[in-house]
């Protein structure tokens, strides 16, 4: 699954970090990190974790059964 | 469904020649960027009942991914590259053109032009092309084999390999957000690390001189070896080209194996070279609503910007043209173009975002409302640096023009009430942390050109056919080159 923090939006209430200890952290005391493609298992935690957010700064992706259709990629897709 | 927008109301004739222009039909937008504003822009569109062809153009090959992380978390390891991947909020049904660069603009025949030869058509289209890092000035000593610069996700999992391969010694130039970001994480991981700053203290293009001698403590306080108003004069490589040395303008000569470039941002306008579009260094200008000026400063009809390439007057601050290189921009600009872009010419919204960044070093988070880089003052209002904890205000003409929060994101918000007001500064909070008595400071912003990295929000001029101020001269020659030192003494 897919999901994007509002970093301006959050402020750092630690809410998320309680309901999926695996997906959000803070570094320092203030600082929100987090993984924006956990593991599908953690979904009902992230649901949890974006319904607590007080100022709802966490967005969760669409079902991705139809993720981006790359039919139409062209060009180079070598990393390195 | 199409959408029609009437243009003119009515046919117009002009002598014997029959000019139909009354009605335009939106069949295809296309995107030109496909990071975060070209894909918020994707879903606006789709919001706002476009149901036409979309299609999106990025010159890199992956799905639309974040960039903050990957001067922190990424870099520090604790998030794997491949974990940076934006979600998509709603269906988009576009089709995606990625790995391949737009390399031109006919505005006459609305085409966009492709690096390999293709012509994509459009109605409307929206640029949003952002920007991509300075870098190194000598050509060959950036090839060196140790020589980084930090935009795209290539350039952070290079970069977060070679660390974690412990180097000896990291150099980092430029000490703007990415550079501290960077020498911040160095040091977590234990690396020796040298930050060079052409101006007085770090972050002093964003923050000002007064809020970077703060962060200067802060960086020597954890290790980083910071030399302000130093530059690097040249980086040396051993014979099978692998970075070595660096000589710096103090005169001192490092023992390096890595060095990081971190000397802001170069906006992706030269595609449009030949479109006679308003497009130069500080972007491409537009109006409020996000339509692109032409080189006249006439206003287009189909053409749309947003995002860091974006150049649009703010009326919270006079209507001054403003350059932000930040991520609510992107994301707010976005949606606002892509509704201009479908909505018939009365339901036209214009952009009125309040500039807002955040950044995590050295342990501290850094959030800021507004625009600082304008103001003359600058006032702690709430706490100190000595519990790294504190609020401090900028003024402009007596009037508060930003706010910036380190550690103190909570009591970020009330700051942006006041100035949305255009509260008088400084101001009247009676706060139960602030001090005794307000005293401002001068805030210690350098002449434009002055730092080496970018100012990441600035005002560039009244209007879209404004000149750029060029210095002129040995001057502009000094400014442009990194490897010059200023210092307090030189200019």
């Amino acid at each position: 699954m897919k999901i994007v923090v509002d970093l301006n939006r959050c402020l750092s209430y630690g809410q998320c970090v309680f309901a999926a200890p695996n997906v959000f952290r803070f570094r320092g005391e203030q600082s929100l990190e987090y993984d924006y493609n956990p593991a599908d298992e953690l979904r009902i935690q992230v649901e949890r974790a974006a319904a607590a957010c007080p100022v709802r700064a966490i967005s969760i992706g669409k079902d991705e059964h139809d993720d981006l259709d790359l039919t139409h990629r062209k060009g180079d897709y070598n990393e390195q | 469904m199409t959408i029609w927008i009437s243009l003119t109301g009515r046919e117009t004739i002009t002598s014997s020649k029959s000019v139909t222009t009354s009605f335009v039909s939106i069949d295809r937008v296309v995107i030109v960027g496909a990071s975060l504003a070209g894909l918020r822009a994707a879903e606006a569109l789709r919001d706002d009942g476009f149901t036409g062809h979309l299609t999106l153009i990025g010159n890199e090959p992956w799905e639309p991914y974040d960039r903050p992380p990957l001067s922190k978390s990424v870099l520090a390891g604790w998030l794997p590259i491949d974990h940076t991947t934006l979600p998509q909020l709603r269906d988009i049904q576009a089709e995606w053109i990625l790995g391949v660069a737009a390399v031109g603009l006919d505005r006459q025949n609305h085409q966009v032009h492709l690096a390999d030869g293709r012509l994509v058509d459009f109605d409307r289209l929206l640029i949003a092309t952002g920007t991509r890092a300075r870098p190194w000035v000598n050509q060959e000593e950036a090839a060196l084999d140790g020589v980084f610069t930090l935009r795209t996700r290539e350039d952070s999992s290079r970069l977060s390999t070679r660390l974690a391969s412990g180097p000896k010694h990291v150099l980092v130039i430029g000490g703007g957000f990415t550079g501290s970001e960077v020498a911040s994480v160095c040091r977590e991981l234990g690396l020796p690390v040298t930050l060079a700053e052409r101006g007085p203290t770090p972050l002093v293009g964003a923050l000002g001189q007064a809020a970077g001698t703060v962060f200067a403590k802060w960086q020597r306080q954890y290790g980083v070896d910071l030399r302000c108003n130093v530059t690097v004069m040249a980086l040396e490589g051993d014979t099978q080209g692998r970075l070595r040395r660096a000589r710096l303008s103090d005169g001192d000569v490092l023992e390096i194996d890595v060095a990081v470039v971190a000397l802001g941002a170069i906006r992706n306008v030269e595609w449009l070279h030949d479109a006679k579009l308003a497009a130069d260094t500080r972007g491409v200008a537009c109006d409020a609503s996000c339509r692109a000026f032409d080189e006249d400063g006439m206003v287009t009809d189909d053409i749309f910007v947003a995002g860091d390439v974006a150049r649009w007057p703010n009326p919270l601050y006079n209507g001054m043209l403003l350059s932000v290189e930040h991520w609510g921009n992107a994301v707010e600009q976005a949606k606002t173009a892509a509704h201009n872009m479908v909505c018939v010419p009365s339901e036209r919204r214009p952009h009125k975002y309040l500039p807002a960044f955040w950044s995590n070093q050295f342990g501290v988070n850094i959030k800021s409302v507004g625009l600082p880089t304008i103001a003359d003052e600058i006032v702690l209002t709430q706490g100190t640096a000595e519990e790294r904890r504190f609020v401090a205000v900028y003024g402009q003409k007596g009037r508060i023009v930003a706010a910036l929060a380190v550690n103190a994101p909570l009591l970020l918000p009330a700051y942006q009430a006041l100035i949305e007001a255009r509260a008088p500064f400084p101001p009247e909070l009676y706060a139960a942390d602030g001090p005794l008595k307000l005293r401002p400071v001068s805030a210690g912003f350098l002449p434009h050109g002055h730092t080496t990295h970018s100012p990441g929000a600035a005002s560039t001029g009244p209007g879209p056919s404004t000149p750029e101020v060029q210095p002129i001269g040995k001057d502009a020659d000094m400014l442009a080159d990194p490897r010059i030192p200023l210092g307090p003494k030189s200019l």
